[in-house]
């Protein structure tokens, strides 16, 4: 270039550097340092992990401290507490309420069952449950974003009207819809068969409602990157049609796919919990942190304890992941405007 | 502008008649029992599942038994067996206190959304900025039906400030209607009013980049016109768009939670009860008009904008 220095390299805030130049970094990497930097999310993250941890050491506490498996009924127990022996559940019918025992640390409800013990399964449950209808909702909203975005046209028309009419279901009342209708004699559709009370119905349930809310923006991002050069060049280098589904547009939308999966974890949580309090979702014996607010809000004036915990430890999960998702969000794509509309 | 009316009302028709197939296979067709016994009720017995049977042609075939029920449902036929009443009057019974609900809430959540998104943005990386953004945050993350018994325990029972739930009709007493309304109201209003404030944070943050808002202070606009004039009132069209999608939702089944918690006896409590006796047939109706409702909202909204907006209908036209 004629005149003047002109530096060769430039680093991200458009300062000059040496001509040394600098290393070569991958996104994903420059997206790990940038959430590093974001505190708030790491600790939020970390909550989410700490949470999933607390449940999974259920049977732990359960056969070592508590002595008893979440769904045994102690209702003519007493237990001894400063040396004087107490009800598990008063003759009048009231549990005994959270204090500083080993058993009973977050009290008994209704049943004479460990609050405690019952609220790190029933966390179990909740967080399946969002977990994998996040996956079942993920697998199935890539797959139509793809096929409808490679393909367009009539592919793309099909998709696009399925997912306008279930997006006109509220999603509350679809799920509640399903969810009777299939509590009683389960799912038959072909050759899948399953229970009304297996966990796989709510599983199911959440994970479909929530397809357009992801589908929607997926696809119109591959139908931008579509149009891109390096497509071109694949579909001449004689790529095929799947090869160039999974392996050039997909791995573009991966760090979109990472957000709203997150987010989706949380959105999931809220609804199974919504479905289980009214009892369209998980159905008993199963125990999720829904159901224990649904048999707890029965004695809401005598036992509050039974109400509040369980909602808690919701609040607290969803808050985690919902700040650790949008923490995920400026990390990875911090010019986009990438949100999971619910 | 005749042309895109015609369009959007000829896709309405086929978007309510997918919703009306969809809910015709979700109560007939997918689950793995008999749908009669289902239908009937938990306690019913062989004489009722008979009658269920023959009142929705449960034998016919699946395109007969599809326009039987339809006919039940839109001539006002279809009965509840395990109530022995009839749903399209429950239904109709319950819509004052649902749009009483509805519409309170919605006036609170588009207030506070509002205040709060403006004063996020203006204060955009601020302390009340971060404050307002933690609170929003909690504010999605919070079960509805949790914060009803929350709030319902603490300002009702110990605190004795409220009702402890049910409904009083506004022409019966006006003032007793919206104190007994008051902590549905708040309750149904906090999810929206976090989710709507960040979203307006951002929309404004964007517009306060723009062009004409660099023009308005040019031409000498104090800073609060160009924020309320200009800033504010372009932020406020995706905010308005989502509001009409969402208002929808809410009256169209996103009450139950709240209906069900304070006691509230609108179409979410009759469909909230109907779950817990497994009664079906108020389930259909309920979930096929709470989905034409929001059909026929947005449909509304879609014209009234491209009334309103000259580049919506001839964009839609070009395609």
């Amino acid at each position: 270039m004629p005149g003047g220095e002109v530096p060769l390299h430039l680093d991200l805030s458009g300062s000059a550097v040496g001509l040394e130049g600098v290393e070569g970094r991958s996104p994903w990497y420059l997206a790990y340092l940038r959430l590093r930097r974001n505190k708030v999310a790491l600790a939020f993250g970390g909550l989410f992990i700490a949470i999933v941890l607390f449940c999974l050491a259920g049977p732990l506490w359960a056969t070592h401290v508590a002595g008893t498996d979440p769904n045994t009924n102690h209702i003519t127990d007493t237990i001894e507490i400063g040396g004087e022996e107490t009800d598990v559940v008063a003759p009048n019918g009231t549990p005994l309420g959270p204090g500083l025992h080993a058993k009973y640390l977050l009290g008994a409800d209704q049943n004479g069952r460990d609050v405690m013990v019952r609220l790190m399964y029933g966390g179990r449950t909740s967080i399946y449950i969002g977990v994998v209808a996040a996956l079942v909702t993920t697998f199935f909203a890539v797959l139509v974003a793809l096929l409808a975005g490679f393909y367009r046209g009539w592919t793309d028309s099909a998709l696009s009207r399925f997912m306008d009419v279930i997006w006109a279901f509220p999603v509350l009342l679809l799920g509640i819809a399903l969810g009777t209708a299939l509590a009683v004699g389960g799912l038959k559709l072909g050759p899948i068969v399953i229970a009304g009370d297996s966990l796989w119905i709510p599983i199911l349930i959440i994970g479909f409602v929530y397809v357009p809310y992801m589908a929607r923006p997926l696809r119109g991002e591959i139908l931008a990157l579509r149009e891109k050069e390096f497509i071109e060049a694949a579909t001449a280098q004689g790529k095929g049609s799947w090869r160039i589904m999974f392996t050039e547009l997909m791995p573009n939308i991966t760090s979109t796919i990472i957000v709203f999966f997150t987010l989706n974890i949380a959105n999931n949580m809220l609804l199974e919990s919504a479905l289980s309090f009214l009892g369209a979702g998980v159905q008993p014996p199963n125990a999720s942190w829904g159901t224990m607010i649904a048999d707890g809000y029965q004695t809401i004036y005598t036992a509050p304890h039974l109400t509040i915990v369980p909602g808690l430890m919701i609040v607290l999960t969803v808050l985690s992941l919902n700040v650790f998702g949008d923490g995920l969000r400026d990390a990875l794509d911090p010019r986009a405007k990438i949100r999971l509309e619910s | 502008m005749g042309r895109f009316i015609a369009k959007r009302l000829v896709g309405m028709v086929g978007v309510l008649f997918a919703i009306s197939v969809i809910v015709f296979l979700i109560f007939n067709v997918i689950p793995n029992s008999d749908p009669a016994a289902r239908i009937a009720g938990k306690n019913a017995d062989a004489e009722l599942i008979a009658r269920v049977n023959d009142d929705l042609g449960l034998n016919d075939p699946l395109p007969v038994q599809y326009v039987t029920l339809m006919k039940e449902i839109f001539t006002g036929q279809l009965t509840s067996y395990s109530s022995d009443l009839n749903v399209d009057e429950q239904i109709r019974e319950g819509i004052p206190a649902t749009m009483s609900l509805c519409i309170g809430a919605a006036i609170i959540w588009m207030a506070f959304a509002i205040v709060f998104g403006y004063l996020s943005a203006v204060r955009a990386g601020g302390k009340l900025d971060t404050m307002l953004t933690v609170l929003a945050l909690i504010g999605i993350s919070l079960p509805v039906f949790w914060l009803a018994a929350i709030l319902l325990y603490y300002l009702s029972f110990r605190v004795q400030l409220f009702p402890t739930g049910g409904y009083v009709p506004l022409t019966e007493d006006p003032a007793q209607w919206a104190y007994h309304l008051l902590l549905p109201w708040i309750t149904l209003a906090v999810l929206f009013i976090g989710f709507y404030s960040r979203l307006l944070r951002s929309s404004m943050l964007d517009v306060m980049n723009e062009d004409y808002v660099r023009t308005a202070r040019a031409k000498g606009l104090s800073e609060r016109q160009v924020r309320t004039r200009h800033v504010l009132r372009n932020s406020l069209i995706p905010i308005v768009t989502l509001f009409g999608l969402d208002f929808g939702a809410v009256v169209g089944g996103g009450a139950i939670l709240t209906e069900t918690v304070f006691n509230i006896n609108g179409v979410g409590l009759y469909a909230g009860e109907a779950i817990g006796s497994l009664d079906l047939p108020p389930l259909m109706a309920v979930t096929m008009f709470g989905a034409f409702f929001i059909v026929l909202f947005n449909t509304i909204v879609d014209i009234l904008y491209a009334y309103l907006d000259p580049r919506i209908r001839l964009g839609s036209s070009a395609v």
